[in-house]
């Protein structure tokens, strides 16, 4: 089986097996998918009134995700006990009750299998024998939490409650961005050609965006130079980063010759575009919050999204986005929640980049699955700071996936 | 009458193909009247009535600083598109604008000749009938929700 083992520099190095070997992906599946995690599903919000459904996917197995005749949140996974197809094969829906297309067996809103057809045959004649237990392959059954209208599930015995496994780190941050009902303004996908760590690993990089990404920088919407700050819960697993909303004349970046200053001739004619108002009323232009294994919340200047990371193959993954504004937003801020969309999503002047940066790695290392990453900004320790000039947060991720898999 | 404005408007579409596929992104603002809108959503969206854009543009100076931002800050791989659009259909709403729905498929090409069908969905226009056609309006409905790596060229 497993061959490989970590380099002994621990945490500050991060070897390429990570994102190339099958039976990583597949330890990945069964240790961390489907192991004591929380995984995002949707939001509740999607499932506006009772008896909705969306369907999704907790790593690669697929899932229901169902709201009750009563109102409660159910997710069972979207296979029939049957013969192993799909149960619900829309996207979403409403439904009194699911049935599996390929024989009509049915099955409610928590994934119970409710009827068998012509269990009893016909006339005395075909069906099953009485003793016959088809419930024994019943899809199985999600334990589902919400924290402030976001739906998670885990298929972990052991997984703890969803506010334990958060922490007190960053809960009050996910509070902050979540704090009314919400308006869905719309999604879209992004598939990333890269293992599906490197865009966690990305998210993690508060080192990465004011370098990559020349938008950031040349308009000073983030720089290091700015205040700010990292926190990263006790585990690793989790993180958050802000930068606040402050006037920077500091010229580090053009001293220093990054590309990302830009120059003086590009400048935006248009520069409405960024306009931010403080809604929160704390002056942070950018929160980037990141829940393992695969939970991305953003609020970039007025821009609000849910991103949600699924493997799909050792080389590629789903980048769901789901954009939201809040109920009670009025028509200026639901235009400059639409302007503010041109920054994010597979054509954002920010978030294009990524796409591009960590599909440039997995291409990269492709010869050299024995040599490794340096993750040394910051040291080698694990903690939150004030200093954005540090990877603490991508080594958080890889001392929690390494604690999931035994590594 | 649709049939006189046919041409000029499958004229106009094929300007702006060419312009795309042959890199002329400067070229690109021109294409739309002075506070022409310019939006990329999916179907998907269309369908359920939400307002997310992929990409969104209003008038001509936020179409520029879309050419600025790719030419001067935005990294990605070199790549090119080419269009075909088809089907075109043209209605006229007065004497100086007309309505037009046109099918489009855009292929990628990278450097190292990977070449791939990118995109495939509708334009759903307004055109306005100047000296030389331009759009009010351009909404490129994508038919798919997904979009590989990124959208940089605009379709």
């Amino acid at each position: 089986m497993l061959q490989r083992t970590w380099p002994a520099e621990g945490l500050t190095r991060v070897p390429y097996w990570v994102y190339q070997d099958a039976d990583i992906y597949q330890r990945e599946q069964e240790r961390i998918f489907r192991g004591p995690t929380w995984s995002y599903l949707c939001l509740e919000a999607e499932l506006p009134e009772p008896k909705s459904f969306v369907t999704t996917f907790i790593g690669e197995m697929p899932v229901v995700v169902a709201r009750d005749a009563a109102g409660a949140v159910h997710a069972f996974e979207n296979r029939c006990a049957h013969r192993g197809a799909l149960i619900a094969m829309q996207a979403r829906g409403k439904t009194d009750r699911f049935a599996c297309i390929y024989h009509n067996w049915t099955y409610d809103h928590a994934g119970n299998l409710l009827n068998v057809a012509f269990r009893k045959g016909i006339a005395g004649k075909g069906g099953m024998p009485a003793d016959a237990k088809p419930e024994s392959q019943s899809p199985k059954q999600l334990r589902v939490e919400s924290i402030h209208g976001i739906v998670f599930g885990t298929l972990g015995d052991k997984t703890p409650s969803l506010r334990d496994y958060i922490g007190p780190e960053i809960l009050p941050r996910i509070a902050r961005v979540m704090r009314k009902p919400l308006k869905l303004l719309g999604s879209y996908t992004q598939v990333l050609p890269n293992n599906w760590k490197l865009y966690m690993d990305n998210v993690k990089d508060t080192y990465h965006a004011s370098l990559l990404h020349l938008f950031f920088t040349r308009f000073r919407i983030n720089r290091l130079t700015q205040g700010g700050g990292v926190f990263v819960s006790k585990d690793g697993a989790h993180h958050c980063t802000f930068t606040e909303m402050v006037e920077d004349e500091s010229d580090a970046y053009e001293k220093g010759g990054m590309r990302s200053a830009g120059s003086d001739k590009f400048r935006l004619e248009s520069p409405e575009l960024l306009e931010q108002a403080d809604e929160f009323g704390d002056r942070v232009s950018i929160q980037i919050l990141s829940l393992f294994p695969g939970f991305v919340l953003h609020q970039i200047r007025n821009s609000l999204a849910a991103r949600q990371v699924l493997p799909k193959g050792i080389e590629r993954t789903e980048l769901n986005w789901t954009l939201f504004g809040f109920a009670d937003d009025d028509e200026a801020m639901t235009r400059r929640r639409l302007m503010q969309a041109n920054l994010v999503g597979p054509a954002g002047y920010i978030s294009m980049e990524d796409g591009a940066a960590t599909g440039f790695v997995q291409r990269g290392v492709a010869g050299s699955p024995e040599r490794a990453s340096v993750i040394e900004m910051g040291g080698s320790s694990v903690g939150s700071g004030d200093s954005r000039i540090t990877e603490t947060a991508v080594r958080g991720l890889w001392r929690a996936w390494r604690s999931h898999m035994s590594i | 009458m649709n049939a006189e404005v046919q041409p000029v408007v499958e004229r106009l579409h094929a300007r702006y193909a060419h312009a795309l596929d042959e890199g002329r992104l400067e070229d690109w603002p021109d294409f739309f009247t002075e506070n022409g809108r310019y939006r990329i959503t999916t179907a998907e969206n269309e369908d359920r009535g939400l307002p997310l854009p992929v990409l969104y543009a209003e008038g001509r100076s936020m179409l520029r600083d879309r050419v600025q931002s790719l030419r001067h800050a935005n990294i990605y791989e070199p790549q090119r598109y080419r269009h075909l659009t088809s089907c075109t259909l043209v209605e006229r709403i007065d004497d100086q604008r007309v309505k037009s729905v046109a099918n489009f498929m855009v292929i990628r090409i990278m450097e190292s000749g990977d070449t791939t069908l990118f995109a495939s969905g509708r334009y759903v226009d307004r055109i306005v009938l100047s000296q030389e056609a331009q759009y009010e309006e351009r909404v490129v409905i994508c038919d798919s929700r997904r979009f590989d790596t990124l959208l940089a060229i605009p379709l």
